[in-house]
């Protein structure tokens, strides 16, 4: 029963157990395309579309609006339109029937994050997917690996996919040396060495992409492409009240309303992000790491380290993804690059467009890489 | 974050973490030493629960076993905050504070302000609360009211392994004596816990559940109880708030007051008996300073004006439950002038 393909609930990120439908797209009968977004689904951290796997027609919905379901909980089938009925039932009897939520330390939970000691610092790093060139992505300023948890999985169905947590982020060391892009690079470069990968396709997002274009300057040879998404690096600008506000929040209060700019639409900041990131903010050393962090790389509201002529000059392939309201980094300059590359600008979304427009994102880092 | 433990183990991890750290930590109590790498395995587990195993063993000299005589060991730790150290001591059962009284209301509390600011007293009394233990009368009372009416002290209780770990860090590097409140029925409670060293500051509630129809003011275990009720009061449409104090000295009246003002309804639920309690307090705060934005009476779920009783039928019905809870939830929902 091939032509028979089930919708369940995602797992996004490593903590998420159970997720809420919020709507439907797409309705009973609709004929769907690969790659469509048919249903609305919110987990405690974040509010995502789920994709169509296959092309058919929208046959069951077994989830209602506001309904909570497990990982992997069955929420609906899409299927040609000549598949009988019958067949239909017996495999949503036979998914129902077999059904096992996922547990904490179930293994087909999917990878979970390890450390890897690199010079004097414990990195931490998550990788899925096997071949090719590796994939390193490399999150923003007060980010972690889980920037990455609509991206991580789509990416590494074809090839070795790693996320780092950079220096001074997420449960890798705190200490950042003295905070310079130069330094953090080091550190990209040391853990590549660390994991056994000589050349990788660097996505860095934010100051990661700064992380990245600082790597392919010292070490061209281990830099096989960039991907640059609301990156670091391309220009002087930089929102400093937001850095400041960041950096300065001591409570859940202070830190929503910088939150919300990282995003074209603000009501994806959920109380459970905010928790999230006062509890990154509480662990020891993190307040000295960034503080170091944005007065090395953004003293005074302007960017200290732009790399965009030097990256020219590599001739690497570089492909840039900015959120059009973007209220961090201008989309300016994405729009100045004079370097060749390929410029993608998303209408409507912010800062954080590799999770707010994921699968568009997922889709052009794939074809870029391929 | 995905590391689990427990409640108990995330209190252990603290005090370990805190001894490494600083060596003027010591912790003290009935029966501390015990458990692993310690003599009389049998008869001392680190505690009467064993919240303190292994730590004598990795700290050798600076777990000490006291007496059973709070009124001295307490004393004692008070003494030993105003001379240079940081002692955490262990108060088997907060029903047992009684005997203390003295040392804690009239000598800890009070050393910074009467002595003009030059008298520092940072000393941690670890304590376990609340009924559910099926341990009687005097092993069961919750008691936090009568510590948080005292100037001088802070009082704290978290209700997650993750709050654990961090407010007792934060009670260890205060400077000012803490009453740290453990429910024993949370120590088997596991959940994630970072494994570096981190603080939750005090005086700051952790809004649990956002909600725009009532407002829910809870602290300790009833945290959670009150989150089911949340949950179960949302599938009738009701979005409830629900906001964990977790500290009632000091405390965060905005949170509670900014919400408030946006539902218009409160709902206070606290384990301990009902008078002069947490529920009245906030009840109290709520309708001094808030009462233009009521839209009902609020309502307090307690424990009744009784003893916890030993009866396990009757100590079920003692302390509130869920239902207690959505019955109250309710009631807010559905007044009409």
């Amino acid at each position: 029963m091939s032509e028979i393909t089930l919708v369940t609930m995602p797992k996004w990120g490593l903590s998420m157990e159970q997720g809420k439908v919020n709507c439907w797209l797409k309705q009973v009968g609709d004929a769907i395309k690969r790659g469509e977004e048919i249903v609305e689904v919110e987990s405690e951290k974040i509010a995502g579309a789920v994709e169509a796997a296959a092309d058919g027609i929208m046959r069951r919905q077994l989830a209602a609006a506001e309904d909570t379901l497990p990982v992997g909980g069955l929420l609906g089938v899409i299927a040609a339109a000549d598949v009988p009925d019958a067949e239909i039932d017996a495999a949503v009897a036979d998914a129902l029937a077999n059904f096992k939520p996922l547990t904490a330390d179930d293994e087909s939970s999917g990878a979970s994050p390890e450390k890897i000691q690199v010079g004097n610092r414990s990195i931490r790093y998550l990788k899925r997917g096997e071949g090719g060139t590796p994939v390193i992505l490399i999150h923003g300023f007060g980010g972690d690996l889980n920037n990455w948890l609509f991206n991580h999985e789509a990416l590494a169905n074809s090839r070795t996919v790693y996320a780092v947590d950079l220096p001074g982020h997420g449960e890798s060391t705190k200490d950042v040396g003295s905070g310079a892009l130069s330094e953090l690079a080091d550190a990209l470069l040391c853990f590549m060495d660390a994991v056994g990968v000589d050349k990788a396709n660097l996505v860095g997002h934010s100051m990661g992409a700064g992380v990245a274009m600082a790597a392919a300057v010292q070490a061209p040879a281990r830099v096989e492409s960039l991907t640059l998404i609301c990156g670091a690096g391309l220009g002087a600008e930089i929102n400093g009240d937001y850095i400041q506000g960041f950096v300065g929040a001591a409570n859940r209060n202070a830190i929503k309303p910088q939150l919300m700019k990282l995003f074209g639409d603000a009501s994806l900041v959920t109380r459970q992000l905010v928790e999230d990131i006062m509890k990154y903010k509480r662990i020891e050393g993190v307040d000295a790491a960034l503080r170091t962090l944005s007065s090395a790389l953004f003293a005074d509201g302007r960017q200290q380290s732009v790399l965009r002529d030097q990256v020219a000059a590599l001739g690497k392939p570089v492909l840039i993804i900015w959120g059009e309201a973007d209220q961090i980094i201008p989309v300016a300059h994405a729009r100045a690059y004079t370097g060749k590359a390929q410029v993608e600008v998303i209408a409507g979304k912010g800062h954080m467009v590799q999770m707010e427009a994921a699968n568009e994102v997922n889709q052009l880092i794939k074809q870029f890489l391929s | 974050m995905a590391r689990k433990i427990t409640y108990q183990q995330a209190i252990n991890e603290a005090l370990a973490q805190e001894m490494a750290r600083d060596s003027s930590v010591i912790v003290m109590g009935e029966d501390n030493h015990g458990g692993e790498g310690s003599p009389g395995e049998q008869d001392a587990w680190g505690g009467v629960l064993g919240v303190t195993k292994g730590l004598y063993h990795k700290f050798p000299g600076r777990v000490i076993d006291t007496p059973i005589s709070e009124s001295g060991f307490i004393g004692a730790a008070i003494g030993a905050a105003t001379n240079g150290l940081r002692p955490v001591a262990e108060l088997m059962f907060v029903d047992f504070m009684g005997v203390c009284f003295d040392q804690i209301f009239n000598q800890a509390a009070k050393f910074r302000y009467m002595f003009g600011g030059k008298a520092e007293t940072p000393v941690v009394i670890r304590t376990m609360y609340g009924a559910g233990f099926r341990a009687a009368a005097q092993h069961s009372q919750c008691l936090y009211s009568l510590f948080t009416h005292i100037p001088g002290l802070k009082v704290v209780m978290p209700a997650t392994p993750y709050d654990a770990k961090g407010m007792l860090i934060q009670a260890i590097r205060d400077n000012d004596p803490v009453i740290f409140m453990e429910h024993k029925m949370l120590y088997t409670l596991e959940g994630e816990v970072p494994e570096e060293s981190y603080t939750v500051p005090f005086g700051e509630a952790n809004v649990v559940r956002e909600g725009d129809d009532i407002t829910v003011v809870t602290l300790g275990r009833m945290v959670h109880l009150a989150d089911q009720a949340a949950q179960a009061m949302q599938k009738n449409g009701v979005h409830v708030e629900v906001i964990d104090l977790r500290t009632t000295s000091p405390l965060d009246e905005a949170t509670v007051l900014e919400s408030v003002e946006r539902t218009g309804r409160l709902v206070v639920v606290d384990e301990s008996n009902p008078r002069c309690s947490m529920a009245s307090d906030i009840a109290g705060l709520v309708a001094q300073k808030a009462f233009g934005a009521l839209k009902a009476p609020i309502e307090q779920v307690t424990a009744p004006h009784v003893p916890p009783p030993f009866s396990d039928a009757l100590e079920d019905i003692y302390i509130p439950t869920v239902a207690d809870i959505q019955g109250a939830i309710g009631r807010v929902m559905e007044f009409r002038r």
